[in-house]
This record gives C-alpha cells, sequence and structure tokens, in this order.
C-alpha cells in the first residue's frame, strides 16, 4: 500500500465513471479537493450526486477511471479502509445506530482510532481502558459542540429529526477525517435551523481544520458558504467555479429552469 | 488506597469466585448424598447452567452481531465429540494410572478436564471461522439456511465416524463434569458477553446490527468482526458442549444435535430479547425449568411449552426485556458520568 502524503490533495478524482448496466450513472467526472476547501455539488434530482459520493467513500468501484486520498489509490479500497484514511460522511436518508445512544454513535464514529483486541476488552486491561477513556472524552467534546451533551444518554431513535443531523456530522468527525462529505445535511430543517447549519458548517471546517465537500439543494446555504462550486445534470458536469460565475452560467440555468423559449413560438 | 494492576485485582476475584463455587459444589453433593433425589434437581441445575452459556454465546452471534445463525447445535456438537473423544481415549488412561481418590488423581482429573474442554472450544471456533468466513457475505435468511445446513453436516459426519459411536451414541465418556465446571464456564461466558458488549468490539457488533453500510463507512471492517462475532460465539457453544458430554450420565447422542436443539438456543435468544444478555439468562432459566418440570404433564407437556411461547410472542414480540438489561431498571446514580448502561454488575 501508498503511504499517504500530508501534502498531495486530500482527494482527487480523474475520469471517473460508472454505469450500471446501459445506465451511465457519472461521466468523466473530476474533482481535485486541498485541504481546508469547502465545495458545493449541486444539480436537479438525479443528477448523480450521491453516487459521486458513494463513488468516493468506496460503496460503488469505478467503471473507469482512478479516486485517490491524500495520494493513495482507493479505487480498490473497502468503504471502511477508505475511512481509515481520512475521508468521512453522513448520509442522505439519516441512518444513525437508532438502538444506540448518542454517546455510543459517536463513540463508534472513532472507531478507528480506538480498537483494541477482543481479548483486551475481555479481561479489561489497561489498555482497554486507555482508549476507552480516551474514546469517552472525545466523543463528549464532539457531544459539546453541536450541543447534544445533554442528550448523550439518550438513544438516537429519539432524538428530534434536527438532532439526528447533527449527531450524523457529530459522528463523522469522531472519525477525525481531513474530508468531510456532507449529503444533503439541511434536507428537512427550517429556515433558522438551516442558517444554524451554514455557521457550524463554517465553524467546522475552521476548528477542525478539515475540507468539506457538501451535497445540497439549499441554494441559499451553497451560495452562502462554498468557495468553489461543481454542478452536474445527468451525470456530467456542467460547471465547476465561484458561486458567481456558477450562478450566471447558462447551462446551469438551463439545467435548473430549462430552456429558454421564444414567446412567438408560443 | 492504591488502585491495583488490572491483573492481580481479577485474579483476586477470580479465587473468590472459585471459592464459592467449589463450597456450593461441595454442599450439593453432600446433600445429594443424603436424599438421592436430590441428583435429579442437581442435573437440571447443570442443564441450566449448560443453556445459560449457549443462549448466551448465541446472543452474541444473534443478539449483539445480528447475524442469524441456526447452527449452534453443530457448534456445540463439534466441542462434544471433540473433548469427548480426548478425554476418553487419550485423558481417562492417564488419569487412570493413579490410584484411585488419590490427591494426585483428583489434580490430573480435573486439569485434563480443562485442557478437554478448553479444546472442544478450540475446535469448535476453527469451525466457526471456517464456516464464517465465506458464509458471512451472505445476509439474513440466506445465512440462516447456509448455518442449518453446517449444523446439519456435523450431524451427519458424527453418524458416520465410528471411533464416536456413530448412530449406537456415544457411551463411557468419563463424568468429569459437576456443578463446578458447568457454573464456572457459564459466569464466564456471561462476563466475557458483558464486557465484549461495553467494548469497541461489542460497539462494533451492534453497529453491524443496526446499519452495516453506515458501520462499514464509519470504519468497521464489517466481515472481519462478523467472523469475530461467529468465532467467539462458537467457542463458547464448543465450551457448553464438552461440559454436556461429561455431565452424568455422560452419553453422546447425534440426535441431541440435530437443528432442533438449535431452534430451542434461538427461541431462549428471541423470547429473553434479542440482544439482551440478562434476557437470554432468564429465558434459557425459564425454558430449560419448564422442559423439565412438565415431565409430570407427559403428554401436554410440548403442548404447554408451545402455548407459553405464544402468549410470550404475542404479549411482548420483542422479547421479555427487549434490547434492554435487567440493571437498567436499576435507579441510576447521578453523579457519575461513567457509562451506565452495559456495565454489568460483576467484576469493576
Amino acid at each position: 500500500m501508498v503511504a499517504p502524503n500530508p501534502d498531495s490533495a486530500v482527494l482527487d478524482a480523474k475520469n471517473v465513471t460508472i454505469r450500471f448496466g446501459g445506465l451511465t450513472a457519472v461521466s468523466d467526472f473530476n474533482l481535485s479537493i486541498q485541504p481546508h476547501e469547502l465545495i458545493g455539488l449541486i444539480g436537479p434530482n438525479g443528477a448523480g450526486k450521491t453516487t459521486v459520493f458513494n463513488l468516493l467513500t468506496g460503496v460503488y468501484r469505478p467503471t473507469e477511471g482512478t479516486i485517490a486520498v491524500s495520494g493513495v489509490p482507493t479505487t480498490q479500497f473497502k468503504p471502511y479502509q477508505i475511512t481509515a484514511l481520512g475521508l468521512a460522511r453522513t448520509f442522505q436518508n439519516i441512518r444513525l445506530f437508532k438502538e444506540l445512544t448518542v454517546l455510543e454513535n459517536t463513540k463508534i464514529g472513532g472507531h478507528i482510532h480506538y480498537t483494541y483486541s477482543a481479548t483486551s476488552a475481555i479481561l479489561h486491561t489497561n489498555r482497554f481502558h486507555a482508549a476507552e477513556d480516551a474514546a469517552e472524552e472525545e466523543a463528549m467534546k464532539l457531544l459539546q459542540i453541536f450541543k447534544l451533551e445533554k442528550r448523550a444518554r439518550d438513544y438516537a431513535k429519539n432524538l428530534p429529526y434536527g438532532d439526528q443531523r447533527r449527531l450524523e456530522i457529530a459522528r463523522a468527525l469522531a472519525a477525525k477525517p481531513k474530508l468531510l462529505l456532507l449529503d444533503e445535511p439541511a434536507a428537512g430543517l427550517n429556515d433558522s435551523e438551516t442558517r444554524d447549519l451554514m455557521r457550524t458548517i463554517h465553524d467546522i471546517r475552521d476548528r477542525f481544520g478539515i475540507a468539506i465537500l457538501l451535497i445540497e439543494h439549499h441554494m441559499e446555504l451553497v451560495m452562502g458558504i462554498c468557495e468553489r462550486i461543481l454542478v452536474l445534470n445527468f451525470g456530467k458536469t456542467i460547471a465547476h467555479g465561484t458561486p458567481d460565475e456558477v450562478q450566471n452560467n447558462p447551462a446551469v440555468i438551463e439545467a435548473y429552469l430549462g430552456e429558454p423559449v421564444e414567446l412567438a413560438d408560443l | 488506597m492504591k488502585k491495583l494492576p488490572w491483573w492481580l485485582r481479577d485474579l483476586m476475584y477470580l479465587a473468590v469466585f472459585v471459592a464459592i463455587l467449589l463450597g456450593i459444589t461441595y454442599g450439593l453433593d453432600a446433600v445429594a448424598s443424603v436424599y438421592p433425589v436430590m441428583r435429579y434437581y442437581n442435573r437440571i441445575l447443570a442443564m441450566i447452567g449448560i443453556n445459560i452459556t449457549l443462549a448466551v454465546s448465541l446472543n452474541i452471534i444473534n443478539g449483539h452481531a445480528g447475524q442469524f445463525s441456526l447452527g449452534h447445535a453443530g457448534f456445540m456438537g463439534v466441542g462434544a465429540y471433540m473433548s469427548a473423544a480426548l478425554t476418553f481415549y487419550t485423558f481417562a488412561p492417564i488419569v487412570a494410572k493413579y490410584p484411585e481418590g488419590s490427591m494426585q488423581a483428583w489434580i490430573a482429573q480435573n486439569g485434563l478436564f480443562l485442557v478437554a474442554i478448553l479444546a472442544g472450544g478450540l475446535v469448535a471456533a476453527i469451525a466457526g471461522y471456517l464456516v464464517g468466513l465465506p458464509s458471512l457475505r451472505l445476509r439474513g435468511d440466506y445465512l440462516a439456511i447456509v448455518t442449518l445446513g453446517f449444523g446439519e453436516i456435523i450431524r451427519v459426519i458424527i453418524l458416520n465416524v465410528d471411533k464416536v459411536g456413530a448412530a449406537r451414541g456415544f457411551s463411557g465418556i468419563p463424568t468429569w463434569a459437576n456443578f463446578f465446571w458447568v457454573y464456572f464456564f457459564c459466569v464466564m461466558t456471561i462476563l466475557i458477553s458483558i464486557r465484549l458488549v461495553a467494548s469497541s468490539v461489542g460497539r462494533a457488533f451492534l453497529a453491524i446490527r443496526e446499519d452495516e453500510i453506515a458501520a462499514n463507512a464509519m470504519g468497521v471492517d464489517t466481515t472481519r468482526f462478523k467472523v469475530k462475532a461467529f468465532v467467539i460465539g462458537s467457542f463458547l457453544a464448543g465450551v457448553a458442549g464438552a461440559l454436556f458430554a461429561h455431565y452424568p450420565p455422560a452419553y453422546l447422542n447425534p440426535t441431541a444435535f440435530t437443528f432442533l436443539r438449535s431452534f430451542d438456543l434461538v427461541v431462549m435468544v428471541v423470547l429473553g430479547g434479542l440482544g439482551s444478555i440478562s434476557g437470554s439468562i432468564v429465558a434459557a432459566v425459564v425454558l430449560t425449568y419448564l422442559q423439565e418440570g412438565l415431565r409430570a404433564f407427559s403428554e401436554y407437556r410440548m403442548v404447554v411449552y408451545s402455548l407459553v411461547l405464544i402468549i410470550l410472542m404475542r404479549t411482548r414480540p420483542q422479547g421479555l426485556l427487549g434490547r434492554r438489561e435487567l440493571w437498567d431498571f436499576l435507579p441510576k446514580r447521578k453523579d457519575t458520568t461513567a457509562p451506565e448502561r452495559d456495565s454489568g454488575p460483576a467484576v469493576d
């Protein structure tokens, strides 16, 4: 295995294509993410945004093209190996461990950092105590940042919807990623919750010094915080640039609003 | 007081525990020598202990890791026959060299029995690994069918090995198991299960049960941990099998390890509440006692047994305790920050 290189891009996807039978879900996707960048991935429904996430995190393997995380080619990796390289994600349709507590959810997020053998766990060795104490402390710190510390012992399924979304982000951050992938973090949130979330996402980036790639339909949020935006339509990248460039790109406007029609034709 | 190193602290608890168990064992023997009818109750007590071991170990696979296995009796059979063959052919002649009733004979017998139990567990664990590795890529019903098939294969193999009695059954196994050994491993199994579930290993099991895709995305090597759960569970089942083989009347028959036996164990785990350790214990005690206690109504026994199951599943489909533990219902201390849930009543 190639050792991770801290100087290379956190993520480098080149000419990534995936076909399901005859359907090309994503074609020729290129994206390079540097540390600390905040990037938005937008596009109409069914454009292939979540498929891109699944490709980057190893849920799907690309038909063509290469993906590298911190300089390590990950095309043949399983999701847990990619997580260990520094990529963590949330899910569009919340996938918390519902029957476990908020604290346990967060601790599982940090799984790769606090490992020991089953024997250590059974004998309660010093290694076990050290790892468990560290895991607990780290998890509580994260929960405090997301104002969930009071609910640490509640079951995840009993949290209100907005808290569940925040817990998913906290759980992903517990893996101490270099790049955080957020799949529609504002879905189902009201306006004030969304504004709150915007600030939180911005804070996370600064506080943890990580890069964030974010899928979102909420334009205000995306345009407000992202430095760079990539627009997908039918699996193809139709625009890539700053929020201003993207907003004025005719291809983007067409993708969202449809083709311009001459009034005379009606 | 200065904190003791972990191994010294655990060794102290272990010594106290062994002393108590030995006391009870000799007490029960003494009572049985005066009232021979007590032997019958002692046997029920031992069967309860063995069934608790089996149910709790199956709960690690089915309840914690969420992998539906119907082959537990198979692993138990592997452990039972392996250890029985070992003691019958190798260990019993060694013990026979010492004068009967002497200290040396006692030490040799119990020391070699411990080796035989662990060997039974080890071979069952290897079987668990071999079955688990290819089949844990399967999910739900498919895995259940593969494990069910495995259990039957084991039974058919045993049926054809003449050295262990084939269809006649294996008799003449030394009767070395007693209350002490059964409950020693029963409590160890419970302790192992409690400590595992409160560790990163156990959390990985639970994460796999809750959502495999999310667990994988959190960095949990799902295949590895599923195999781990299988190996630990089948090791403990092998241990329980070894104890069963050596408990008087110490007779093994392949029909004792059919899939109906696996099914009995699954019923215990589901009835107690999938994932609840104390639930498995309570269900194992109640169901084992019911099976024996209802012998007086011989022909209605299975009817009553089934009725109890139906009523329980109608009124509490999530099992007696759901996913909770008995100790979750205790009042909680307010001042502590240590996790309350999953920390058992035992050591620590």
